[in-house]
């Protein structure tokens, strides 16, 4: 019941907003925010009050019937790794609102209206334990996201928006494919249909079956992730977006990808995954090489940022597929951490764009002398962004590199580059925007109250995952503990299934 | 007051957080108060601490104040803790005492600056990060420091951001040692990976348990180590970012890039000597890189003309000979001369500035001159400091540590005369060219007209104060010959391994003594000789021969490390970026959306409307199917 409402309080806000911006658009900005605070309210409430997870990892499960004669179910749970992600979600959500307070007036209702019913599908792809479901749910959050870049976008928005659609349409029909195959091979061997994931888990397949599934799912959450190649949607549809599609976007829309990997791929396809391990790695430090390299080579504020985001999520999926506890912590901290940090720069670039209308950097410069309280924010977030120790990013990327130093010296020295390679592209960007000499003069307003409110609470999350993780990593451990040991949990669930068909039977 | 240890890094960080949060609105005052007092509490805090550290129970013993954790993860565990010992107490101290005065003197200095507020901010959240530095008692906290310093170099060098120079300065600070800090940070994951933690002590102990002396495992984590060190400390390949750093403030290169950060390379070797002692081939590479460091930098610092740069590549030289000490195993004489630099080094820029801020920003020596009588008080600062700087026999600091470390590098098993040898070569040539810059600068007939002597007391202290730690910061320690006072290696020998005892003749200990005197008077000679302004030769045409002689491309380019630097690294990074540019990857899409489209096209181009086409079409088909039938 309660983890049902945090996908459906966003949903039905959504159309209340888009009902209330009738009245006034003001309207459909507060029920945004309230309802987004109320629901991030309630899951810190349920984070602090948690009992123990079990040795399978979960803090809370629920299901309801929806389509029993395929075995379909609206199954939601969450765990450690969940739990984070969706208050990640809400938390940027918020922000999200805050930031397009004076940034949207067209349309405010529809444009609300569509930015909660993206997050509800993230909060429920995050939640949701039946494939089916979670089929369900990535295809919502993707056509909400699409018209948020094609109506409010920039310049080039019909055709980011589109290639956005593309890459991930077609990427996730071969995600479709493995779930029916998979939910398949299940009915052939015990007679029930079932898309549930405890079902599906440890499911005996043959070698070349298993990769052939799990590339399905493989290639649908790297397009997401997104690892190079596949990457190329990205800078497009980030730079064309509002500053709220890019913030959700970058923030959680990538962290779905990167979820999909831990929570699905390799656990449901251990073996597969092993073989695949080498080139996902390989992948991941090309990413974060090529990049850092790009991210240099722009001079658009938004598109840098964007290139930034690819060489964060090579970390990320270098500490998945080093899957080891120090990896896999490594990569959840680095996707909350990634979230704030880009999420602050996306800001920034909203703030500029607003104030200056362009985000070519050939045409700022300087600006430090007009905009001190922006760039400080600004030099904040891109020193967050080069991994500085204190920041969150750095736990992220430290951890990942310990765990992929474990499983493979080579991949996580080359990785280690990155961290080179990321000092030259962030203080690039702040020396090619805010220092320097003014290059033209300008007569712009510095930080109002409701945009230094906002950027003050992604500064002190920021700082206070870098130098107190330990409630996150906390957090993270059980979940962990039961990817990476998944026997003592698959015999914990069945035992725990077998008690409730006892207890219904009698 | 022990127990008190972690206010010494908290108060200045609580400085720099206060000063940022009053976002550049608090006056002038304000700003001053909080900015030096936190550090000059965090001083005053260090000094009672050590008093009680040195009168204590056991001078010998290692102090620890926990903090509660930061990372942990699986059998890996990283905490909040800070830890005093003798090598820890000495840093701090140089580093707080030393770091109040700079703050001092930048009242004057950035006085009419308009981001004062800004600059305090980030001096004192340097100090912060210094200290961390020095007080951690595991690698990773350390290297919390050892970023952080990093980052506050950068905005300090590019303070003045409106010249994008000193950008580029910043910058290129940032990514050489970030460069050399990605090793380092490899090093710690290799260390925590094999020795199961990062705490300094317990992990020294495992690595000489478990790893035999020379093993590969050991000299790659040295390896990694030192290339941290080598960044950090600006010595060979990693030194070309110092002399650009000097874009900063005055009073920042006085303090970051002289005093402190500097030597933080030096810090890292000491503290982790156990290691760099099971991999004799890299304690080896830390004396030879020493070695040619300390002469690169000394030759450099001849074809200078900027006064700012001839300090910095003074500074990287002297790094150099504490590497040299380190590298024949002198543990504590790298750091006693780390202790006496600060003073001196400290002393000759601030001196330094004062003349910068008098002549209105002006940083060329030829068109300084004469200022011995105008601005008396600095020109006997700067002559202390330099006295010292060239060892002057008896009467400096820096004779007694810098001969301490000759001594050692001749001595040592670990030593040999060639490393003696470059250390007396550049001892010579320290003289020299320390001395060009007093002669030029403070005598012959006045070339510029300076602003009187600032007569401020924030001025006046930090130069006196330096002064006289210059002459008598040297007297902790002297040579059997000269006393025998060994207060400074008892202490210090409580934390690092006393250097194996030399017994020398005393002939040849004389000999060594004499010869170093030698190398520094000599030196001074020599200036005097060549740079000393006459009526008959004007600072102009001394200039003019300097530029003629053959030589003085190499020197004033410091031997052509940055154009090499440039080809190798920047200009091909700089090529790949323009290649990549245009996103080739998204060339393979397009190309997939062209094929895609020609298809389309293709498949309409059959549409006609011509009944005669689609009856041949037909008919063809028909006959390749049947065609298939009956051959299959």
């Amino acid at each position: 019941m309660m983890l049902a409402w945090l996908i459906a309080l966003p949903a039905a806000a959504g159309v209340v907003a888009w009902l209330a911006a009738r009245t006034s658009p003001a309207a459909a900005r507060w029920v945004s925010l309230v309802a987004l605070g109320a629901e991030l309210a309630w899951l810190v409430a349920f984070w602090l009050g948690a009992p123990a997870p079990g040795a399978d990892g979960w803090l809370a499960e629920e299901r309801y019937a929806w389509l029993p004669r395929f075995g379909i179910t609206v199954h939601l749970a969450v765990d450690g790794l969940s739990l984070l992600l969706v208050a990640l979600t809400l938390f940027l959500g918020i922000v999200s609102v805050a930031c397009s307070w004076t940034e949207i007036e067209e349309h405010p209702g529809f444009f609300h209206a569509n930015l909660l019913w993206s997050l509800a599908g993230v909060i429920g792809v995050f939640l949701a334990l039946d494939l089916f479901l979670f089929f369900f749910l990535w295809e919502l959050m993707l056509v909400p996201m699409y018209f948020l870049i094609a109506i409010w976008g920039h310049e080039n928005r019909i055709y980011s928006a589109i290639k956005f659609f593309i890459f991930t349409q077609a990427s996730s029909l071969l995600m479709l494919a493995s779930i029916v195959g998979l939910a398949y091979l299940g009915f052939r061997s015990t007679g029930v249909w079932s898309f549930d994931y405890f079902d599906l888990l440890g499911m005996e397949l043959a070698p070349n079956v298993a990769m052939l599934l799990m590339l399905g799912f493989f290639i649908a959450f790297v397009v997401k992730l997104p690892a190079v190649p596949f990457h190329t949607w990205l800078p497009d549809a980030h730079t064309d977006a509002p500053t709220a599609g890019s913030v959700i976007l970058a923030g959680v829309l990538l962290k779905t990808g990167a979820y999909g990997l831990i929570r699905f791929v390799v656990p449901l396809f251990p073996d597969a995954a092993a073989d695949v391990a080498p080139l996902a790695m390989t992948l991941a430090v090309a990413g974060i090489l090529y990049g850092a390299v790009l991210a240099f080579a722009q001079s658009d504020f938004k598109r840098l940022v964007a290139y930034t985001s690819v060489a964060h999520l090579g970390f990320v999926l270098l500490g998945v597929f080093a899957w080891n506890e120090a990896a896999l912590q490594g990569a959840i901290m680095q996707m909350v951490a990634h979230g704030i940090s880009t999420g602050g720069l996306f800001l920034v670039a909203g703030l500029l764009q607003q104030r200056l209308h362009t985000r070519d950097m050939r045409r700022m410069g300087g600006l430090w002398a007009e905009l001190p309280r922006m760039g400080a924010v600004a030099l904040f977030f891109a020193i967050g962004s080069l991994g500085l120790p204190g920041l969150g990013n750095f736990v992220g990327e430290f951890l990942v590199l310990l765990g992929a130093f474990t499983a493979t010296r080579a991949f996580a020295v080359v990785a280690a580059l990155g961290l080179v390679a990321a000092v030259i592209y962030s203080l690039i960007l702040i020396q090619r925007s805010f220092h320097g000499d003014l290059a033209a003069p300008v007569r712009v307003r510095d930080l109002g109250t409701r945009e230094t409110a906002y950027l003050a609470a992604m500064i002190l999350a920021l700082v206070w995952l870098g130098l107190r993780p330990q409630p996150v990593l906390d957090t993270a451990r059980p979940a962990v503990a039961a990817l990476l040991e998944p026997g003592p949990a698959i015999a914990a669930r069945d035992a725990r299934l077998e008690a409730a068909s006892l207890e219904a039977r009698r | 007051m022990i127990e008190w240890l972690w206010l010494v890094p908290l108060l200045p960080l609580a400085g720099s957080v206060v000063l940022m949060a009053s976002r550049g609105e608090a006056p002038h005052s304000t700003v001053s108060a909080i900015g030096v007092g936190s550090v000059g509490l965090a001083a005053m805090l260090a000094i009672a601490i050590a008093a009680e550290f040195l009168g204590g129970v056991d001078a010998a013993a290692s102090y620890t104040v926990g903090l509660g954790g930061w990372i942990a993860v699986g059998e890996l565990s990283f905490g909040y803790s800070l830890s005093l010992d003798a090598l820890s107490l000495v840093m701090m101290l140089v580093v707080t005492v030393v770091g109040f005065l700079i703050h001092l003197y930048s009242i004057v200095y950035m006085g009419e600056d308009e981001g004062y507020a800004r600059f305090f901010a980030y001096m004192n959240l340097f100090m912060a990060a210094m200290l961390v530095l020095v007080l951690a008692d595991n690698l990773l906290l350390l290297y919390l420091g050892w970023e952080g310093v990093g980052l506050c170099s950068y905005l300090l060098i590019g303070f003045w951001y409106r010249d994008p120079a000193n950008g580029y300065a910043a910058r290129k600070a940032f990514v050489v040692t970030r460069a050399g800090d990605t090793a380092m940070l490899i090093g710690l994951i290799l260390l925590a990976t094999e020795l199961g933690t990062l705490h300094v002590d317990t992990a020294l102990a495992r690595a000489a348990e478990q790893w035999p002396p020379g093993s590969g495992i050991a000299v790659a984590a040295a390896a990694l180590l030192l290339a941290g060190a080598v960044g950090k400390s600006a010595q060979l390949p990693l030194h070309t970012w110092l002399p650009d750093a000097m874009a900063g403030p005055t009073p920042v290169s006085a303090l970051i890039h002289a005093a402190t950060m500097v030597t933080a390379g030096m810090y890292l070797v000491a503290r982790t000597h156990a290691l760099f002692v099971l991999a004799p081939p890299v304690q080896l590479a830390v004396a030879v890189i020493g070695a040619a460091s300390l002469l690169l930098a000394a030759l450099a610092a001849l074809g200078q003309s900027d006064i700012k740069r001839i300090l910095a590549y003074s500074t990287m030289s002297q790094i150099g000979y504490m590497f040299l000490a380190l590298g024949v195993g002198a543990w504590s004489a790298a750091v006693f001369h780390f202790m006496t630099h600060a003073f001196f080094k400290a002393l000759l820029f601030l001196a330094a500035g004062a003349l910068i801020l008098a002549l209105h920003h002006e940083q060329n020596i030829f068109r300084m001159g004469g200022l011995r009588r105008r601005m008396p008080g600095v020109f006997w600062a700067f002559l202390i400091g330099a006295g010292a700087l060239a060892a002057v026999p008896l009467v400096t600091a820096g004779f007694y540590s810098k001969e301490q470390i000759l001594t050692a590098a001749w001595s040592a098993e670990r030593g040999g005369t060639w490393l003696w040898l470059a250390g007396l070569v550049a001892a010579f040539l320290t003289s020299v060219y320390i001395f060009r810059a007093v002669f030029i600068v403070f005598f012959g007939p006045p070339a510029a007209r300076p602003h009187a002597e600032p007569r401020r007391l924030a001025l006046f202290i930090p130069l006196a104060a330096l002064s006289v730690l210059s002459v008598i910061g040297g007297f902790v320690e002297t040579p059997p010959l000269l006393g025998r006072i060994t207060w400074f290696s008892d202490l210090v020998g409580s934390a690092l391994p006393a250097a194996p005892p030399h017994e020398l003749a005393p002939g040849v200990e004389a000999r060594l003594a004499l010869a170093a005197a030698a190398a520094a008077l000599g030196g001074i000679a020599v200036a005097w000789w060549l740079f000393l302004p006459r009526p008959e030769r004007t600072r102009e045409r001394i200039a003019e021969r300097e530029r003629g002689s053959p030589v003085y491309p190499a020197l004033a380019s410091a031997f052509g490390f940055d154009r090499l630097y440039d080809a190798v690294f920047v200009r091909p990074f700089l090529g790949l970026a323009r290649a990549l540019r245009g996103e080739p990857v998204d060339r393979l899409y397009d190309g997939l959306v062209w094929l895609l489209r020609a298809s389309w096209q293709g498949a309409g181009a059959t549409q006609t409307g011509r009944l005669r086409w689609y009856a041949a079409g037909m008919l063809a088909g028909g006959v390749i199917v049947i065609g298939i039938a009956v051959l299959a």
